[in-house]
């Protein structure tokens, strides 16, 4: 009997005696691609022997990212939601300056990106390297050490940004002090993945691994560059796009990517569909996706040729986007009922099938027949939604509904609470970016006739942007519910400890 | 995996990134770094440059774009938002302003259109006062709370709007930078 087709364990979420040794394993394929055994019962217990020390070690590290993403996703939520009534009723608060729409908006996108999304997929790669690997986590003191340092620079640069002290460059609004903190913590975070990779216990490395080792070599470089070349004008303008945009080529996606690698076949229990096409997706992947980031700027005073590499790029997209969603989908939808099931695919499932949405909506975006009418528009903020929450976090919440019972040896208290938030992530993100997509599209419309008043545009877009509140607030409820109920975990682990491993292992009968 | 094949991964990994930003930041910048200022256009005075970290600091940019597009390419043109922005119009800005948003009318020749400082204050201080159905902020702690006239930060945020007017002249020369 495989894992995931136990009627006990409806798709990872619950633990099997054995499974509170969570294993270290090749990776869902198993070695060339072959299914391992993701039944952790019939492991061997000298096998057991190598896994336990090495749980351990991922368990708090990833543990304290999991921690600080959950308060930056509370944080975030909260401060997206009041930009979003701001649109409703602008004079909602707009006495106090560190409460105005221009504050509160960098405030949001800075505490998702770079609190929310990033340190959920630390945590989540932690753990993940630790299993790919088949070896304990090395340097987790410097993990910590990340950790405290991350969530430092999250704080001094949410503030800063509150009291309004932006740098004034999209996605890098963060004054320079924030900004060195988080870039340090990174490396710290950076240098204990590969420290842990070089000390690996497998030849084979799968899929999931090539996108983390792919985004902790690129990450660091890209931090790097954007901050330090000090370009003016319209050169400053193409650099803020190639890093905003490769932000989500280097770091967003590839979390997402290799979360959805890792969680679809491990819970269905079947290898990936193609290893060839994982190999097609990821090179045309790195290639194509890097050249992407000038169709923001489609239209605006930059050399056309350079925007039209761009645009030229976003199309080629195309390829590894379908190379990626055939993996993905063949193996999803051959087998329906275990998504219907089991909460975590739910999540990563749908966390997927966005990335194929954004990813096909984006390529045709870049065009300028396109860009010419949504460019400025509130389009492009679903679109950002689609990517971000509805692909990237949905698979992160996945990921975490997965991982955090594996860390702290025991269930989720309420099954009942994660169909709560799921259901309310995937309508609330749905209503989110339905709206601002017709919104956005009307609103382009009436910006580009001639004749029609600019007012006319502001005015279209009133009732789609009372609809993206409302998806808003249920993308915010949902949030806050999944908070308290990761606290709730924690607290109670506290309150009653972690159960020593080798106890548990003696329940499972050393199996 | 051979430990060759790990090299050419990690090799393979980094020049994808740097190829794409040689060829969509650094190219485009050895261009653009020849570009010079047109005659026309003046460096900020002290005050307008303090202005204009007003203007970043209560985040207009994530409403109004500074960047009008050429004729028959949206409506830019009919609306009188000024000619097609140019790369040398932008030669003393830093931090760029181009804006991705248009929540808001483009600005970057909005002195042409609203040459009244008096306008803009009373904007500032209310916009739904002079424009019902505005979505626009308003901006009261750049006024002094008893009389409403403006504090320093309202008078310098001002003076950076009255500056925005980017209309002068501009010859082939100033374009330069078009072709690769
Ligand atoms: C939430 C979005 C938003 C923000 C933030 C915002 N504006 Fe506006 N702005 C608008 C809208 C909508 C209009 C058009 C209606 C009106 O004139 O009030 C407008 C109009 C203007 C105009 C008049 C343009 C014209 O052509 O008549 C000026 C000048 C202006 N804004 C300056 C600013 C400045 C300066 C800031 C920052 C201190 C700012 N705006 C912040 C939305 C915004
Ligand atoms: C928690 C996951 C979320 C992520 C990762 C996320 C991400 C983002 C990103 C990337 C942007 C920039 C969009 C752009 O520049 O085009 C943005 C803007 C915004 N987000 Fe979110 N968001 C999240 C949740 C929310 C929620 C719950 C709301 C509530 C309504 C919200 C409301 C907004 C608003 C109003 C903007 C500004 C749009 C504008 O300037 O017009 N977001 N967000």
């Amino acid at each position: 009997m495989t894992f995931g087709e136990d009627s006990r364990d409806p798709g990872g979420l619950r633990l099997n005696p054995a499974e509170l040794v969570p294993g270290l394993d090749t990776g869902p394929g198993g070695p060339a691609g072959r299914p391992s055994a993701p039944d952790n019962r019939s492991v061997p217990s000298h096998e057991m022997d190598i896994r336990i020390p090495a749980d351990v070690s991922a368990a708090l590290p990833s543990a304290a990212y999991f921690t600080g993403a959950v308060f930056w996703l509370v944080i975030g939520s909260l401060l997206g939601f009041l930009s979003s009534l701001k649109f409703n009723s602008p004079d909602l608060l707009s006495a106090t300056p560190m409460l105005t729409f221009g504050r509160v908006r960098p405030a949001h996108l800075n505490a998702v990106v770079y609190g929310w999304v990033s340190l959920a997929g630390a945590g989540m790669t932690v753990w993940m390297v630790g299993r790919l690997c088949r070896t304990p986590v090395r340097w987790t003191a410097l993990l910590f050490l990340s950790a405290l340092l991350w969530n430092a620079g999250l704080a001094a640069g949410t503030w800063w940004l509150i009291d309004g002290q932006s740098r004034g460059l999209e996605w890098l609004e963060y004054p320079r002090p924030a900004a060195v903190l988080i870039a340090a913590a990174y490396v710290l975070f950076a240098l204990s993945m590969f420290r842990t990779f070089s000390a690996r216990a497998v030849k084979h490395i799968y899929v999931s691994l090539w996108y983390i080792l792919a985004s902790l070599t690129w990450f660091p470089v890209l931090y790097l560059v954007a901050n330090t070349f000090s370009y003016s004008g319209v050169a400053q303008a193409a650099m803020n796009w190639w890093y905003a945009h490769n932000l989500l080529t280097v770091w967003v996606s590839p979390l997402g990517l290799a979360g959805a690698y890792y969680f679809i076949p491990k819970i269905i229990g079947r290898p990936v569909y193609s290893y060839s096409l994982g190999v097609l997706g990821f090179w045309t992947f790195a290639l194509f996706y890097n050249w992407n980031g000038l169709h923001h700027l489609v239209g605006g005073p930059l050399p056309t040729w350079a925007v039209s590499l761009s645009i030229a790029a976003s199309l080629l997209m195309f390829i590894p986007v379908i190379a990626v969603a055939v993996n993905h989908h063949m193996t999803a939808f051959r087998h329906l009922g275990m998504v219907k099931r089991s909460p975590v695919l739910r999540f990563v499932v749908f966390g997927a099938v966005s990335y194929t949405l954004v990813s096909v909506q984006g390529s045709l975006e870049a065009t300028r027949a396109v860009q010419e009418i949504v460019h400025f528009t509130h389009y492009t903020v679903g679109h950002a939604h689609l990517g971000v929450y509805a692909f990237a976090s949905m698979v992160l919440f996945g990921a975490m509904y997965y991982i955090v019972p594996r860390l702290l040896m025991r269930e989720w208290p309420s099954p009942w609470l994660i169909e709560f938030h799921f259901w309310t992530a995937a309508v609330g993100v749905m209503l989110f970016v339905v709206s601002l997509t017709f919104g956005g599209w009307l609103q382009g419309m009436a910006m580009a006739e001639e004749g029609v008043p600019f007012l006319d545009s502001v005015a279209v877009t009133v009732p789609y942007l009372w609809v993206r509140s409302g998806g808003g607030a249920l993308m915010t409820l949902g949030n806050l519910v999944f908070a308290l109920h990761f606290t709730w975990i924690l607290i109670t682990s506290a309150r009653e400890g972690i159960r020593p491993v080798p106890e548990i292992h003696a329940a499972a009968g050393g199996r | 995996m051979s430990f060759v094949r790990l090299v050419l991964f990690f090799l393979g990994v980094l020049a994808a990134l740097l190829l794409g930003w040689w060829a969509i930041v650094g190219l485009p910048e050895s261009m653009l770094a020849k570009v010079a200022a047109p005659s026309g256009l003046k460096p900020y005075t002290q005050e307008q440059a303090a202005g204009r970290e007003t203007y970043i600091r209560e985040g207009c940019v994530y409403c109004h774009s500074q960047q009008p597009r050429p004729e028959g390419f949206g409506a830019d043109q009919s609306r009188f938002w000024g000619r097609p922005s140019i790369a040398a119009d932008y030669v003393y800005d830093t931090p760029h302003l181009l804006g991705t948003m248009r929540s808001g009318p483009d600005l970057f020749n909005v002195s042409v259109r609203r040459p009244d400082s008096v306008w803009h204050y009373e904007h500032l201080h209310d916009p739904r006062h002079l424009v019902p159905g505005s979505i626009m902020p308003r901006f009261p702690w750049l006024f002094d709370e008893g009389t409403s006239a403006p504090a320093p930060e309202g008078r310098v945020l001002v003076a950076y709007l009255l500056s925005l007017d980017h209309t002068y002249p501009i010859t082939p020369h100033d374009t330069v930078e078009s072709s690769p």
